[in-house]
């Protein structure tokens, strides 16, 4: 008795029975848990499982259809997002909303700025009093600085001090790690250790599950709009929350299958240019060549410029031992190199057009050759792609911004596919995408290796690399500092050469 | 079950209203005319519209695919009125109207070279760039003609004026030039990329589309439509009036905005363009037939604008 009244005052947040619907879909399905005072709390679950919906509603962004929110036992309506920080919830997007011009002391006290007897903003002490606050979250950094001049783990750690400074007893972290460095989370993970020992609570939403026993007290699994349950962290395997949140077994978390390889397909030979150094490698018919490294270490700038994105100040690319020259993205496509982009909204995907045109936007002339759109081969190839990527689309006119990630990133896999390449750059293939994408995106990357494809990966994620590469390149600033066969290929091997020259 | 069957059909008959919208709201102004003024039924009144509204009409075909691109083009009034003038000149001197028209067209697409080499090859901002090109154009007009008002236009008076199979030349021409910008945008490869460049720059390039050159192809097409505009207008007000197509561009924007292409780029269409601009026309003429002041025709004009394009976005936000 008295042990179940405790835990009735330890409840900070309470989610009852909450339901929300949009035109079509059931978004949240009756969702009930709670989250003690004082943990971090995960959220866990596939793209399209709620989470981010139910964010929005403890946001004050969207409204319940029916169900209530219960802030330390007492039902509360919130209106907007401006309300729900004077309630004490405090949110961190996962895309910062912070304004690179202005400085870090603009940034914080932004629409809340001390004015002088003029009405203008009092910038003496806007700056002194962002400075008090700065050092006494150990943040030693100049309040006028730019926020543009600051990495995106440093205006990470600005956005969350920003809901301490407001007095946010219940902080929502939405993938913060997603596109930090590793001392970056090492860096974010104590400073939510520190929060938590003040008495903050901390709503942590991840795709990376590695990390929630470190940081997280208690894990709440979703699926389809529905929550599953709520355990505490260490009482339960990692391939147990992911059968929870897909909702079936998945035996093998990387399906590899190895190919046969062949003869080398594509050489490159001391590449150069402002962002790499002297970068030679070869790939071969058949083979799923990683290239590891840290965020900078410029795995991305070498792609680019196999892809003709950036320019290159020398260096030679030989495609079965010819010397080729690629300038633009259309010479490479030409010439069978083609590259899906770790960011696929900017360079992926037109997502105000449907899933038919971007499927087709490489293709056109290979569809016809005269001025006019071959109409029967877009369909018919369009539906060919959807069913052997499988696809999840009500249609082929849907506009794609309204699909999930993982199929988007099908999409833009899908529509270089029709183009059979030769060599396929695949950059963060399944960054982002839920479980059960990743799994149906790794078994693809076997059968093209299988078709004979090559296929250049490059992932942050080690242990995905490590799972699915022959043979694997590791990058440091700049530079190809080691070469790794998938088999002698390990953690502690490839980070050696990671951080070489730093 | 059946309740999601019944929203999903809901949804459905939303979303098919929105679309259809703007040719409902053509309908019942069209109706609306009809009881207001006896006159505006009448087969001359109606074919009055039709000729009036040509030029921009044409004008808006070509602002159609540039603003799908992402770009916008300010210049076409000042080019009709630069192609016009001279292509009538270029007529009283060879004393063969059709090369005067081949000369206005050409003048046309010179200018739309100039905006798209600036716009493509420069990165000059588009509404800076054909500002510059509007200015030079006019300019240019009234040089050629010494700011007088050229006359006796001779042949030229057929492209205005004229009748094909017993129809008004410019209807005609205005006709021709939708259905060709039709199929341009709805069936050409060119058309798709106008669509991909104008939704998303970068990822159109990254699929090895060429889109500096779609942008320098779109602003040509607009150049020769001006040209061509302004063989018609001049032809039909039978005089090079250096100063004639005076915000020209304007109505033709308005008119494809109205129809529903987005000025952010990537969306539009043909036949919400021509729906567009009929609303216009509808507008100015029963505004002329109720004898409306010109002053009052301006604020009635931009007010509708307002309330056609705040609607429209409304409606977006609700959706998302």
């Amino acid at each position: 008795m008295l042990k179940e009244n405790m835990d009735e005052q330890d409840v900070i947040l309470e989610f009852s029975g909450i339901t929300k619907s949009f035109p079509g879909v059931k978004a949240l399905d009756n969702v009930s848990f709670s989250v003690k005072k004082g943990t971090v709390h995960a959220l866990v679950g596939e793209n399209g499982a709620g989470k981010s919906t139910l964010m929005k509603i403890l946001n004050g962004l969207y409204h319940a259809d029916s169900g209530k929110v219960l802030l330390n036992g007492k039902e509360v309506q919130i209106r907007d997002s401006i309300h729900a920080q004077q309630l004490g919830i405090g949110m961190v997007h996962q895309e910062l909303n912070v304004i690179g011009e202005l400085s870090i002391a603009e940034n914080i006290f932004l629409g809340k700025e001390p004015k002088n007897r003029l009405g203008l903003i009092d910038h003496k002490k806007l700056n002194s009093t962002a400075k008090t606050f700065l050092l006494q979250q150990k943040l030693p950094y100049s309040p006028s600085l730019k926020m543009k001049e600051m990495s995106i783990g440093e205006q990470q750690m600005i956005e969350i001090i920003k809901t301490v400074y407001f007095n946010s007893k219940i902080i929502v972290m939405d993938e913060p790690t997603s596109s930090l460095s590793e001392s970056e989370v090492e860096k974010l993970f104590t400073k939510i250790r520190e929060l938590k020992k003040q008495g903050s609570t901390i709503i942590y939403i991840s795709h990376r599950l590695e990390e929630l026993d470190e940081i997280c007290d208690y894990l709440t699994i979703m699926r389809d709009g529905q929550f599953i349950r709520t355990v505490k962290v260490g009482e339960i395997t990692k391939n147990e929350i992911i059968s929870e949140m897909v909702g079936r077994t998945i035996e093998n978390t990387y399906p590899k299958v190895k190919a046969e390889i062949g003869d080398v397909i594509l050489e490159a030979k001391k590449l150069s240019n402002e962002k790499i150094k002297d970068v030679s490698f070869c790939v071969k018919r058949g083979e799923i060549l990683g290239f590891a490294g840290l965020v900078g270490a410029g795995r991305t700038e070498v792609a680019r410029a196999v892809f003709g994105m950036d320019e290159l100040k020398s260096g030679e690319i030989y495609m079965e031992g010819e010397k080729i020259s690629i300038k633009t993205p259309k010479d490479a496509v030409d010439n069978g190199i083609m590259m899906v982009s770790e960011d696929r909204r900017k360079y992926g995907l037109v997502t105000k057009r449907s899933v038919l045109e971007n499927i087709s936007l490489p293709n056109y002339d290979r569809f016809s050759k005269t001025l006019f759109v071959n109409h029967k081969a877009e369909k018919n190839v369009s539906a060919e792609i959807i069913k052997k990527l499988s696809i999840k689309t009500p249609n082929l006119d849907t506009m794609t911004a309204s699909l999930s990630g993982g199929n988007q990133q099908k999409i833009v896999i899908g529509k270089w596919l029709v183009a059979s390449p030769k060599v396929f750059i695949l950059d963060e293939p399944t960054r982002g995408i839920d479980v059960g994408a990743k799994y149906e995106i790794y078994k693809q990357m076997c059968e093209f290796a299988a078709e004979g494809m090559s296929i250049i990966m490059i992932s942050s994620d080690l242990p995905e690399l490590l799972g699915m590469a022959d043979r694997i390149y590791v990058m440091s600033e700049g530079r190809i500092t080691g070469e790794l066969l998938g088999e002698e290929a390990n953690q502690m091997k490839v980070m050696h050469y990671a951080t070489v020259n730093r | 079950m059946k309740i999601k069957m019944e929203k999903i059909k809901k949804i459905k008959a939303g979303t098919v209203f929105s679309k259809y919208a703007i040719y409902l709201v053509f309908l019942v102004m069209f109706i609306a005319s009809i009881f207001m003024s006896d006159n505006f039924i009448k087969p001359s009144n109606l074919i009055n519209i039709l000729v009036q509204v040509s030029p921009i009409l044409i004008i808006a075909c070509g602002e159609t695919m540039v603003i799908i691109a992402g770009m916008t083009d300010l210049a076409p009034g000042a080019v009709l009125a630069l192609a016009g003038c001279v292509g009538i000149g270029v007529t009283i001197q060879t004393g063969n109207a059709f090369v005067g028209m081949v000369v206005s067209i050409t003048i046309g697409i010179i200018c739309g070279l100039i905006s798209g080499i600036a716009v493509s090859r420069f990165n000059i901002p588009p509404f800076i760039a054909t500002l510059a090109v509007m200015n030079i154009a006019r300019g240019a007009a009234y040089v050629y003609t010494g700011g007088k008002t050229i006359y006796n236009i001779g042949d030229f008076a057929f492209f205005g004026q004229g009748t094909i199979l017993g129809i008004r030349a410019p209807i005609v021409f205005m006709v021709l030039i939708t259905v060709i910008s039709y199929i341009i945008l709805k069936h050409s490869k060119f058309g798709r990329y106008l669509y991909a460049v104008g939704g998303n720059e970068y990822a159109a390039v990254a699929s090895g589309i060429k889109a500096k050159k779609i942008k320098l192809i779109a602003y040509l097409i607009i150049g020769a439509y001006s040209g061509f505009a302004g063989v018609i207008l001049c032809s039909r007000i039978n005089s090079g009036l250096p100063s004639t197509g005076q915000n020209y561009e304007f109505d033709a924007i308005i008119g494809a905005i109205i129809g529903g292409t987005s000025f952010t780029g990537g969306v539009g269409s043909m036949g919400g363009t021509v729906i567009g601009c009929l609303i216009i026309a509808l507008l100015n003429n029963m505004m002329n037939l109720m004898n409306v002041q010109s002053y009052w025709q301006s604020i009635v004009k931009g007010i509708v604008i307002m309330l056609a394009v705040g609607i429209d976005m409304a409606k977006k936000k609700s959706k998302m």
